[in-house]
């Protein structure tokens, strides 16, 4: 491994973002617009707003880094660099990495104008720090990244590479304790969820926006979301083959 | 006695049930231009891949430059460029060769060193994406010269290219070879035979002749290497046939 072939790959993704300028527009936008919809929904309710505000807040960036990831790292596939890249000195770390820091930027950037509206001028209360809301959000994108190079192994076509959503994303929503809390979900659906990394995730998220303390169950819920997204890119780079039938 | 740049012995690749390298045995002298030549679907594809090392292979030994095909000391001195352009799109000529720059570890010169190589230095902010077909396999080309490789494994480097720009890079390719490299460069224009040192063709996953072009013609007694391989291919035939 070198950090500065992990440095080059996280810049040529960026590049290639940058030449995208309607993707940085919707990764941007959408959250922001979707934060606004949800303050008008719930202008009668503002305690449902802030328990919802921060658990969202984490949500964008892991969906949406989750698909920008899978269909850049399945175009690299398709088009046949990643193929060229295996054939080079690059470790296959470096260039996982490499994506990871990348999106990572981004995410940084989508979260910090999202929680910028969200907590200013819509009015969203958080009780925790906002550098550690922001930084949880940024831990989930990159829980997204590393579940989106993951999945784009068993994907060749694009569209089976947004069809990952529903089958990937969507049960862990559903048993994230956003829809029911956690602890009140059927007992094999409880089970189910402990097994998820995004519970944790949520689980952190859901406790910064109610308490301004941070305790120790806090902290191992970030370190469990870290800990899954390290063992997703190990297992994203077991899926790249410098050789192929 | 000089080493080979690639030795291949009793090489075969079955793919699904269907063989499509059959005992393949024959080995390439470094500094040199050799050409694989044959219909396309015989195996010329497959053939370069085994040399690089990304190639699954059933059995036989591939060694390049004195190791193991595909081993970790190679990926920097064997350079491929593959059928379809495996460059960014999205990125600008000068970025796509920046890019593999910084992964081969080459200075940053070589970016427009290689640009030149090519004659691409008028479009290196332009995104691959809109360029031909033809200047897309260049940069692919310039990316592969990159890293100044010792085998350099082109696959049809030059289809839908002009022959002044054919012309130029067939130079290319002898002065590479001139200066020690060693190119292994598949073809399915018989024109472009004449122009390597050696030629191996290749039919339905054998070889039918590993020579020198001069010494094909006088063997088969044919005018041209187009009519030398028709020769090869129907004693073949008849061989099978008796």
């Amino acid at each position: 491994m070198r950090p500065s072939r992990t440095l080059a790959t996280a810049l040529r993704v960026l590049t290639q973002l940058r030449h995208d300028p309607r993707t940085i527009a919707l990764l941007l936008g959408v959250p922001c617009l979707l934060m606004a919809l949800l303050r008008w929904l719930l202008d009668e309710r503002p305690e449902q707003l802030d328990a919802l505000g921060a658990p969202l807040l984490a949500l964008f960036p892991f969906i949406t880094m989750f698909l920008v990831t899978s269909v850049t790292m399945l175009r690299e596939r398709v088009s046949g660099t990643l193929e060229r890249l295996l054939t080079t000195p690059i470790g296959k770390l470096d260039l996982l990495l490499g994506y990871g820091l990348a999106f990572a930027v981004v995410a940084g950037l989508q979260v910090s104008l999202v929680s910028a509206l969200s907590l200013g001028p819509l009015g969203v209360d958080v009780a925790g720090p906002v550098a550690l809301v922001v930084l949880v959000a940024v831990i989930d994108a990159l829980l997204g990244v590393a579940l989106g190079l993951l999945v784009s192994a068993f994907a060749t076509t694009e569209f089976q590479a947004i069809q990952f959503l529903p089958a990937i994303v969507f049960p862990q929503l559903m048993l994230c304790g956003l829809l029911i809390p956690r602890r009140e979900l059927p007992g094999t659906l409880e089970a189910v969820s402990d097994l998820l990394p995004l519970s944790y995730a949520m689980d952190a998220m859901i406790s910064l926006a109610a308490s301004s303390e941070v305790t120790g169950g806090l902290r191992d819920n970030i370190a469990v979301t870290a800990g899954a997204a390290l063992v997703a890119l190990i297992l994203a780079a077991g899926t790249l083959r410098r050789r192929s039938a | 006695m000089i080493e080979a740049a690639v030795a291949v012995e009793g090489l075969r690749v079955v793919r699904g049930h269907r063989p499509v390298l059959d005992h393949l045995t024959f080995s390439i002298p470094p500094g040199s231009v050799t050409g694989l030549l044959g219909p396309s679907g015989g195996g010329k594809t497959t053939l370069l891949r085994s040399i690089v090392g990304v190639q699954r292979v059933t059995a036989g030994t591939v060694r390049v430059l004195g190791r193991p095909a595909g081993d970790a000391q190679l990926r920097g001195r064997v350079a491929y460029m593959t059928q379809a352009p495996s460059v960014y799109g999205d990125l600008t000529v000068e970025e796509n060769l920046a890019y593999f720059a910084a992964v081969l570890g080459a200075a940053r010169p070589r970016v427009q060193e290689v640009s030149e190589q090519v004659g691409l230095t008028g479009q290196r902010r332009a995104l691959v994406g809109r360029l031909s077909g033809g200047q897309r396999a260049r940069v692919s080309l310039a990316t592969a010269l990159l890293g100044r490789p010792e085998l350099l494994v082109l696959d049809e480097p030059t289809v839908g290219l002009d022959p002044v720009l054919r012309r130029d890079l067939w130079n290319l390719f002898h002065d590479l070879a001139a200066a020690g490299t060693t190119l292994l460069i598949s073809s399915h224009v018989m024109d472009e035979a004449a122009r390597c040192d050696r030629l191996l063709l290749l039919r339905d996953g054998a070889l039918l002749a590993d020579d020198r072009p001069a010494a094909l013609l006088q063997q088969t007694g044919a005018g041209d290497l187009e009519g030398a391989f028709l020769a090869l291919v129907e004693s073949l035939g008849r061989a099978r046939v008796t």
